[in-house]
Parts: structure tokens; C-alpha cells; sequence
């Protein structure tokens, strides 16, 4: 989230409310949104980093908030995260490991395994269906995002399914 | 209702080899199933698992080597071709990966004809059809040829044709096997509406988007079920899930 913050503050100063509701604007019900908690946290290790730079505004009536702004250096660690590619997705390495070292423990079955995580695979990307189902049709950001979760899963479906023609041959 | 009318599809040690050029292939070996009515089921596994060739036995279009297929609780066992072409206007529709429309007639006439040759009169079939063409967003495309239609629109010229004399049991293979993410969201949307109302489905499927659609979802490997699993939709077990696919980390 860090990041997302600085990318955010790039366009202009803002408080951490604000924040918030930019956030969850831009990537709508699907995003499991952050709590202001956390965004005031990170706001904070931000700012000590001399990323960002806050200022007390004074309220009427209310205590004072603090509005943050981007410093050089923030613009510049912002630059390098563009300048970057992300890393690749990776494969379960937790089921990976269950799945390779089930016959040596004599524990699991893997046919039972892979049906097992195949099942709750599939009721996510029920969920998934279902999300995208009830989000706002012009909300392209968070189709998209609901879409690369159902295309990682489908991926990692068919993964399941090499696994059981390779593994179901040798039983 | 009985207990055998709740029971739209039933097979029992359904068998089926391929014998072709080199060695037979064993595609369906051994397979019982149970479909009751206002089910949602689908049926996904790798190509070649022989999915396809089950939901050809289920529909009649081809006959099993062994086992029995049941539907609304009748046998099918004594059923011949033209036993079963009637069944396949009135209690089964099918939709098929390359929609398998008639090319030289029009919309209107792809979806009424079904309907007429189960003896609906004239006037009713083409209500039907008005009605069905309507629901699917196809109004104004009646007298189209289906050449003239795009891919997801055929799809759902077909899905009219399999549904205009209400059968108990629609079955779809592949059914956007051959369409873009926007035609495969929109075949799944329909599936699903239509599933609302009570329509029994039974899917075959290699993606995994559109049989999350289903309630239950049948796995299918080297021609039997390796899995049968109720969706519930529900919470995930764990941290994961839903939350977990969604949330961007850096």
C-alpha cells in the first residue's frame, strides 16, 4: 500500500481520509479496502522515511488534521517503482510441497489432495463470478481486477488438472 | 412430486469406446450420474478426457457400448434414432460448441422450427420465438441469416432454438468454446438467469470461469468422475480465498 499512497499524493496533497476514498473509488466493492488504521500507519512510516511530508491544518470545531504531501525523494522512489517490472506469479509452494511429499509420508493421497484444493479453487472463483455479477458494469479497474484473480485461478486449475493426468497414471 | 420425477437424467455404468484409426479409445468407462431437476451441473476436465462423448451418450446422439441413460425416471434402453430425435425436441435441448445452426434459414426460422415439428401451432411458435429473441437481446435480428451474426450472437440464436419447447433438460457442450471473454461472460450470464427460473442444466466444460457458474461441478478424467463437488459459494476456509486472490500486496 505504500506505493499505492505515494502514487495517489503524486496528483496533489491530501489527508488520510481522503486517501481512503480515492482508493476505494478507483477500485470499487471488489478491492478489500484497507482501514483508515492502516493508511494512517503507513502514512506515518512514510512520512519518517521523508517520503511524504505532513502538515496540521486547523478545523473548526474539530481537531486538527494532518495533510501529506510528496517530497523529492518521494517522487523519486515513485519513478523507480514505474521504471520496475513486477515479479512473476508463482506457483502454490505450500500445496506444491504437500503434493510432492505425500507418498514419502504415507499421510495424504494426492489424487485426494489435488481434488480437495481443486474444490476450494472452484468456490472462489464462484465467489469471484458472483462479485463481478454485482459490480458496477462501468467500473473497468475493478472488472479487471476481479478478471486477473479468475484468470490466475483458471491457471492454477489447469495446473491441478496436469498434475492429476500425470500422477493419476502412475497409480 | 415423486421422487423419479424429481430425477430428470440418470445413467448407470455408462460405457462408450471409440474404435477409429490405431488402438480403441476407451472414452466413457464406467460413469453413473444423477442430475435432479433445477440442478445446475457441470461437467469440466481436460480435451480428450472424454466429457464431450458423455454428454453425446446423455443426449442420445450416440449410443452407449454398455449401462442405461434414464430421463423423468423413463428407460431409454428400447429408445431407436427417431425415439430419440422427439426426445431431443421436447425434453432435451442442446446448444453446441459451433452452434450447429441451420444456415440457410433465418433467425426466426431456426428457432420456430424446432417448435413446429413438435406439432406447436404456428401462431404459438412464433410467439415463442418472439418471446425467447426478445429475452436474449436478438430483437430486430428475426430475419438475419446466421452468417450475418457474430459469434455470441449465434450462440444465442441457439440457445433460443434449445429452449423454445421448454425442455426439462438443457445440455451444452462446449457451449463458448468458440467465443471471446466478452461472448464467454454473456453465455454464463444467460446460463445463470436461466437457471434461476428453474431450468435443469448440464454442462461440459474445459473452463473453469463458466462451470463456476454451476452449483455442482463434475470432474472428469480418462472417462470417469474423479470428483463431484457441491459449490456453496460460501466463506472460504481459510484467510485465502476471495480475499486473498484480490488484495494487491507490495
Amino acid at each position: 500500500m505504500r506505493l499505492a499512497l505515494l502514487a495517489l499524493l503524486a496528483r496533489g496533497p491530501a489527508h488520510g481520509y481522503e486517501l481512503k476514498q480515492d482508493l476505494e473509488q478507483l477500485l470499487g466493492s471488489a478491492y478489500p479496502q484497507p482501514n483508515v488504521g492502516q493508511i494512517y500507519v503507513t502514512l506515518g512510516r512514510l512520512e519518517k522515511t521523508g517520503l511524504i511530508e505532513g502538515e496540521d491544518v486547523e478545523q473548526s470545531s474539530r481537531p486538527n488534521k494532518k495533510v501529506y504531501h510528496l517530497t523529492d525523494a518521494g517522487r523519486e522512489a515513485l519513478r523507480a517503482w514505474y521504471e520496475e517490472t513486477a515479479d512473476e506469479p508463482r506457483v502454490r509452494d505450500e500445496f506444491f510441497m504437500k503434493l510432492a511429499l505425500a507418498p514419502q509420508t504415507g499421510l495424504a493421497d494426492q489424487i485426494a489432495l489435488i481434488n480437495r484444493q481443486r474444490r476450494q479453487y472452484l468456490n472462489t472463483m464462484r465467489q469471484l463470478s458472483k462479485l463481478a455479477a454485482a459490480e458496477d458494469r462501468d467500473n473497468r479497474i475493478s472488472h479487471l481486477l476481479i478478471e486477473g484473480a479468475m484468470l490466475h485461478l483458471q491457471a492454477d486449475l489447469d495446473w491441478l488438472e496436469r498434475c492429476q493426468e500425470e500422477l493419476e497414471e502412475l497409480q | 412430486m415423486s421422487e423419479s420425477t424429481a430425477e430428470v437424467l440418470r445413467a448407470e455404468g455408462l460405457v462408450k469406446t471409440h474404435h477409429g484409426e490405431g488402438a480403441p479409445a476407451r472414452a466413457v468407462r464406467g460413469v453413473d450420474l444423477r442430475v435432479t431437476r433445477g440442478e445446475f451441473v457441470a461437467i469440466t476436465g481436460p480435451s480428450g478426457a472424454g466429457k464431450s462423448t458423455l454428454l453425446h451418450l446423455l443426449g442420445g446422439l450416440q449410443r452407449p457400448d454398455a449401462g442405461s441413460i434414464w430421463l423423468d425416471g423413463e428407460c431409454t434402453d428400447g429408445y431407436g434414432e427417431a425415439r430419440w430425435a422427439v426426445e431431443r425436441r421436447k425434453r432435451i435441448g442442446i446448444v453446441f460448441q459451433f452452434f450447429n445452426l441451420v444456415s440457410d434459414l433465418s433467425v426466426a426460422d431456426n428457432v420456430e422450427l424446432p417448435a413446429l415439428l413438435a406439432g406447436v401451432p404456428p401462431r404459438k411458435a412464433r410467439a415463442e420465438r418472439e418471446e425467447l429473441l426478445a429475452e436474449l437481446g436478438l430483437e430486430g435480428k428475426e430475419r438475419s441469416m446466421p452468417g450475418e451474426l457474430s459469434g455470441g450472437e449465434q450462440q444465442r440464436v441457439a440457445l433460443a432454438r434449445a429452449l423454445v419447447n421448454h425442455p426439462p433438460l438443457l445440455l451444452a457442450d462446449e457451449p463458448a468454446g468458440s467465443l471471446d471473454s466478452r461472448g464467454t461472460r454473456e453465455v454464463m450470464r444467460l446460463l445463470s438467469r436461466f437457471h434461476r427460473r428453474g431450468q435443469t442444466i448440464l454442462l461440459v466444460t474445459h473452463d473453469a470461469r463458466l462451470a463456476s457458474a454451476a452449483d455442482r461441478v463434475i470432474s472428469f478424467f480418462d472417462g470417469r468422475i474423479a470428483d463431484d463437488a457441491e459449490l456453496d459459494g460460501g466463506a472460504p476456509t481459510r484467510r485465502t480465498g476471495i480475499s486473498g486472490v484480490l488484495e494487491l500486496r507490495d
